[in-house]
């Protein structure tokens, strides 16, 4: 028991810093000299390495929302983990940590698929922030899922 | 310092204080506005002294990418003057009220054209010292919507729902617990439902509908 709780912490905390990763950093779009999206638009030239805000652009800022909200939610999910270890009767399920972790991985995808489908340029490469969002998805629903499946035992 | 340097320094510092004091004029920073609509330009100072008589602003006008400012409005001498002549003509008016340091002017149907900086100068005799502060004005066809404003309410209504459902539920648990209405869960159908859902159901006796709420038998 205690060896599959820790193998889920882990899985757990794996997610959530692939999402802080993917939130936090501006990689989700890369091309030869620079990078932009979520947050920064950087690039360099012959006048040195200049960095200005992102595109006010309403899907941008939808991205940006859904992937604070997903990080917010793996939080929630995490402190819910930790709640339910202690408090739960036995045999009981836990509930609101496989909920909030399949919300989060469902905030996920919507934030990932809106960029895919929205960027405006399509000869650009992706950066890793886009590549470890779409790890993460995948990650959190399973974890979501084996915490559903997951029951108290003593 | 000997004592009467000390007392000659202090006097020179207590006989000229006016050279300490200056005014400060406030303005915007940047303002936003779309094509043919107004706006109102707001100018406002700080001064030692009280309102004189003579208190003036003026008001100038820079396109983007000139150098040189031209005036588009004074008040001085309790008049208020506005261009007849330039770009502005009939289109600048003076709305401040000098007397509560107010030397706003509004700019009616704006074009393109009215890009660049506009900056104030108020005067307070005889507190004249002062930079003038300049407002940027960006005329667009469609205003854009400012970074961050869909984020924070995408990120507040989905936060603001899922605290609403946990009071909500928590709400209900108390008020069942505390029997302050008994329910009678068979004759709701979306109730049952929902009862189902939290992991509540009914127990041995079906017909007295005692309530079983997450393992602990209510009557």
């Amino acid at each position: 028991m205690l060896c599959i709780l820790l193998g889920v912490l882990a899985l757990h905390l794996l997610v959530f810093i692939l999402l802080i990763v993917s939130t936090a950093s501006s990689q989700w779009t890369v091309e030869a000299r620079g990078h932009t999206d979520l947050w920064y638009n950087c690039h360099s030239d012959t006048q040195g390495y200049h960095c200005s805000q992102a595109s006010n652009e309403d899907w941008i800022q939808a991205v940006q929302a859904l992937m604070i909200l997903a990080v917010v939610f793996c939080f929630v999910s995490l402190l819910a983990f930790a709640y339910q270890l202690f408090r739960l009767f036995k045999g009981g399920r836990f509930f609101f940590t496989s909920i909030f972790q399949i919300l989060a991985s469902v905030f996920v995808m919507c934030a990932a698929i809106i960029y895919t489908v929205m960027r405006p340029d399509s000869d650009k490469d992706y950066g890793y922030s886009y590549v470890l969002a779409w790890v993460a998805f995948p990650l959190s629903l399973i974890s979501g899922l084996i915490y559903l499946i997951l029951r108290k035992k003593d | 310092m000997t004592t009467k340097e000390y007392i000659f320094a202090s006097s020179l510092c207590l006989a000229a204080p006016q050279a300490s004091q200056a005014i400060t004029v406030y303005t915007s920073w940047e303002r936003h506005a779309l094509v043919g609509s107004d706006i109102r330009l707001s100018c406002t100072f700080f001064s030692w002294r009280s309102i004189s008589e003579d208190v003036s602003f003026t008001w100038r006008y820079r396109p983007d990418g000139s150098k040189d400012s031209i005036s588009i409005a004074h008040f001085a001498g309790g008049e208020a003057y506005t261009d007849n002549k330039g770009v502005f003509k009939d289109r600048v008016e003076f709305v401040g009220n000098p007397k509560r340091r107010d030397g706003s002017i509004l700019i009616k149907n704006l074009d393109f054209s009215d890009n660049g900086t506009f900056t104030c100068d108020a005067k307070n005799p005889p507190d004249i010292v002062g930079r003038p502060s300049s407002v940027r004005l960006l005329v667009f066809e469609n205003l854009p919507i400012q970074a961050g404003v869909i984020t924070g309410a995408i990120i507040g209504v989905v936060l603001g729902l899922l605290v609403l459902i946990v009071v909500i539920y928590y709400l209900m648990r108390f008020l069942v617990a505390r029997r302050v209405f008994s329910l009678s869960v068979r004759s709701v159908p979306r109730l049952w439902g929902l009862c189902r859902g939290l992991r509540c159901f009914f127990g041995p006796d079906k017909n007295l509908k005692t309530l079983v709420f997450q393992g602990r038998i209510l009557k």
